[in-house]
């Protein structure tokens, strides 16, 4: 366990050394890609993904985009980029990588979470007079809200494990600690790199937890905390008539 | 094209290379989810802590993973069998889950026919539960499949060379055909490795022929 007391002396030690950016400013480049890039995917995947799960159009094309972004290295597609769109513009190719990786995630949730909606509360929404931008905005999307998050909180730890490559190109961010100190066998800072890393992708993952947690409607939530007495109504329901 | 033709051996090699790191990887993990899975389903009180360790192991960086893994278990960080563990655990956590819900979409009706007829619980499981709960693993193993060949390409940076070697080396030579020819290479081996597991499930699982079922879409995480 001398390792790991030697990362956590070099995380607190205030300087990394190697001349490398400090830790909250490592920390703020790790979080500053992933939150452009998150913003960035969803400004083009959930739209994209509403209209999927709105209209049931398009439904194969995204399950292959989504099939066929999983066979792609993100590693390799990161490093391709960065070389095609020349170094000088490399925080744009590493962008542009991450969004790439984020899409397929978002997709998947905002079309999953219209489509997980029972049709007979579509129904109703209908036969009360809603207007189809109605449906949309005050049953289709709360509803469909739960599972949009998971595609958020999916994409986002997708990406902050790309960020963490994405050192090797130099750009900064938590990765930087570990691409680093592996040659130099740095192992404290490579260590304490990768537990910072560790640990900022545990807080997003239970923040998003807890964002789910919330982003139940209230009257679903309730409804879900009480499962017997709906199944048992509508057991009696038939026997009745 | 001509980095790729003066090349072949190389990405040739190098593919081997990946293709027998990745399948002892994708083999463990659907070795060990079956057991894991299996227990997760039948006993309701592990099903909960299991599903949400494996969770958290999933949302672990795999560059932090590859660091963290040699120094909790004491192996060598450069060893090809620390890539191989961390692919198996990421493996695991998808394939636990594809597992128990496979099981759980098995009709209880046919595992009561089976009881009825004098079926032991573990002849049961073998030649009942499992093969009824086929479709779905199936599922879980071809999503696990391609993630995990995708991901072996991480391998390189902490000294594991298979197919990656093209990405390191293409960048630091600025050689843009090596980069494209690495990722090509491991979208084709995902490809066939996928095409292969769909033909062993249609001799495998011969009732699901007319009716093939979709591949399941699960929003997963690591890179």
């Amino acid at each position: 366990m001398n390792l790991i007391a030697d990362a956590l002396a070099w995380i607190f030690s205030g300087n990394p050394g190697g001349g490398l950016a400090s830790i909250p400013v490592a920390l703020g480049q790790h979080l500053a890609f992933a939150f452009i890039a998150v913003v960035i995917a969803a400004l083009i995947a959930v739209p994209a993904g509403w209209a999927i799960g709105h209209t049931g159009r398009g439904r194969d094309i995204a399950v292959a985009i989504s099939g066929a972004a999983r066979a792609i290295p993100s590693f390799g597609l990161l490093l391709l980029l960065v070389l095609l769109l020349g170094v000088l513009h490399k925080p744009e190719a590493a962008i542009v990588t991450f969004v790439l990786l984020a899409i397929p995630s978002l997709l998947a949730g905002a079309y999953t979470g219209l489509e997980a909606i029972d049709r007979a509360t579509i129904d109703a929404a209908r036969a009360v007079g809603m207007t189809p931008w109605q449906v949309l905005w005050r049953v289709e999307v709360p509803l469909g809200l739960p599972l949009l998050l998971g595609g958020f909180r999916a994409a986002t730890l997708q990406v902050v494990a790309t960020v963490t490559i994405a050192a090797y190109t130099n750009l900064g961010g938590l990765g930087q600690y570990i691409i680093t100190g592996l040659p130099l066998r740095r192992f404290d800072m490579v260590l304490g790199g990768a537990l910072l890393v560790a640990v900022l992708a545990l807080v997003l993952d239970a923040v998003f937890a807890l964002l789910i947690a919330f982003a139940l409607p209230r009257g679903v939530r309730a409804a879900s905390r009480r499962p017997d007495r709906s199944t048992r109504r509508r057991g009696v329901a038939p026997a009745a008539a | 094209m001509t980095w790729v033709l003066e090349n072949l051996d190389l990405i040739w090699a190098l593919s081997l290379e990946h293709i027998r790191q990745s399948l002892i990887a994708i083999v463990l993990s659907f070795l060990i989810a079956i057991p894991l899975g299996a227990v997760a389903w039948r006993f309701r009180l592990v099903r909960g802590p299991l599903l949400t360790i494996t969770g958290l192991l999933y949302t672990l960086p795999s560059l932090a993973l590859l660091v963290l893994l040699p120094t909790a278990l004491g192996i060598s960080l450069l060893s090809e069998l620390n890539l191989i563990i961390a692919l198996v655990l990421y493996g695991v956590a998808l394939m636990v889950r594809a597992v128990a819900e496979g099981l759980d979409s098995v009709d209880p009706d046919a595992r009561l026919a089976a009881v009825a007829m004098g079926y032991g619980s573990a002849r049961r499981f073998v030649r009942v539960d499992l093969p009824l709960a086929g479709p779905v693993i199936l599922a879980g193993l071809r999503v696990t499949s391609v993630s995990t060949i995708a991901l072996a390409t991480v391998g390189i940076l902490v000294g594991t060379t298979n197919l990656g070697y093209l990405f390191t080396n293409g960048y630091g030579r600025r050689i843009i055909e090596e980069i494209l020819s690495g990722i090509v290479a491991v979208a084709l081996i995902a490809v066939v490795v996928d095409v292969l597991l769909v033909v062993l499930g249609r001799i495998a699982l011969p009732w699901t022929r007319r009716a093939p079922v979709r591949p399941v879409v699960v929003a997963g995480g690591a890179a």
